[in-house]
């Protein structure tokens, strides 16, 4: 039954596989440059298994200490999951002690596997999401611990590998700004956050900026919903 | 350098675990099939990400002056790498690479 779960599992999963290096191990060199053993990267990768936040945690390591800030900046970055969960409360049910797992393990990638793959009948399905939930897991704490360990050992000039963190950014924010219709909430966004950082200076911009995009999310929630609203029907 | 001590840096650390463990568990501690979800709540879940998103990418070029140094100039031509070989190919992976390499090549190179 195990086995089978593998097999049906693991092709959903290769795509991720090179994403997750790619970045993994940008993540784990980022760590080496900036100080910190490859004991960090293993950790992190293993316990926060977010990535977006894991590079968000670079500076934050680098920066004076604010663990309020660094809260508020998680639970912001993080709140996505709130949503996936609400998704999955049906998927991960009657999951016994997997279920466990399969909530610790919901990073972006695994969730969009579980939540929309087409579970042939005869697999197992808590196997299957279990196995995509390790797998992504494995292939992410690999990677960030690599990297951490090959970091002294590299030669060639690192100077500008931050970069990899705005670019991930900068697609992932294409990628919801391409499925929206009004761009409202992507202006919020960078508007608002654009503001606090030019009037209040790059140490104390976050926790206003993040405050003011929750409160003009709240303001235009008419607006915005209906535009929801026109392109759900529009889509049908 | 780290400008925290060890300490620091372990609760740190510790507040992006417990933060993002909160956000994975709580729907399935709070929420249940017979009790609805809150409106509002669905509403962020849909109208969050984006803005968020938007955010962050502010966040990573904080560090940047447009009135000193190079004016922004590697930043600005890197994200338009990184923008238009999104919008051609849609391949994330392709975009992150080929952005963050002009970035390496131009700030090495010749700024």
């Amino acid at each position: 039954m195990k086995t089978k779960a593998l097999k049906a599992a693991f092709p959903y999963t290769i795509p991720i596989f090179a994403g997750f290096w790619f970045l993994a191990l940008a993540y784990g060199i980022l760590m080496n440059k900036n100080g910190f053993s490859f004991v960090y990267p293993f950790f992190m990768s293993l316990l926060i298994f977010g990535g977006s936040l894991e590079f968000i945690a670079v500076t934050l390591l680098m920066s004076p200490f604010a663990p309020v800030a660094a809260l508020t900046m998680t639970l912001l970055i993080q709140a996505r999951h709130l949503f996936y969960g609400i998704a999955m409360l049906d998927k991960y049910k009657d999951m016994g002690w997997k279920k466990y797992y399969l909530i610790f393990g919901m990073c972006d990638e695994t969730f969009s596997i579980n939540y929309t793959a087409d579970i042939p009948e005869d697999v197992d399905r808590g196997w299957f999401m279990f196995f995509v939930t390790l797998l992504n897991h494995l292939y992410w704490v690999s990677g960030a611990t690599i990297g951490g360990l090959i970091g002294p050992y590299l030669h060639f000039n690192t100077k500008g590998l931050d970069f990899v963190m705005t670019a991930m950014f900068l697609t992932i924010f294409m990628n919801q700004w391409m499925k929206e219709k009004k761009k409202y909430t992507g202006l919020i966004g960078i508007i608002a956050t654009a503001l606090c950082l030019i009037l209040l200076g790059k140490n104390h911009f976050m926790i206003p900026a993040m405050m003011a995009i929750i409160i003009l999310l709240t303001l235009f929630k008419k607006p915005i919903s209906t535009a929801y609203t026109e392109s759900e029907e529009n889509a049908q | 350098m780290s400008p925290m001590t060890i300490p620091q840096q372990i609760i740190t650390i510790a507040m992006c675990i417990l933060g993002t463990m909160l956000t994975r568990y709580l729907p399935f501690l709070i929420f249940s099939d017979k009790r609805p979800t809150p409106q509002y709540i669905l509403y962020l879940g849909k109208a969050l990400p984006c803005a968020i998103f938007g955010m962050l990418v502010v966040y990573c070029l904080k560090d940047v002056s447009i009135l000193s140094g190079t004016h922004g100039l590697p930043e600005l031509i890197a994200i338009g790498v990184t923008v238009a070989l999104h919008l051609w190919k849609k391949q994330m992976l392709l975009s992150i690479a080929g952005g963050t390499m002009t970035y390496m090549l131009l700030i090495q190179l010749f700024f």
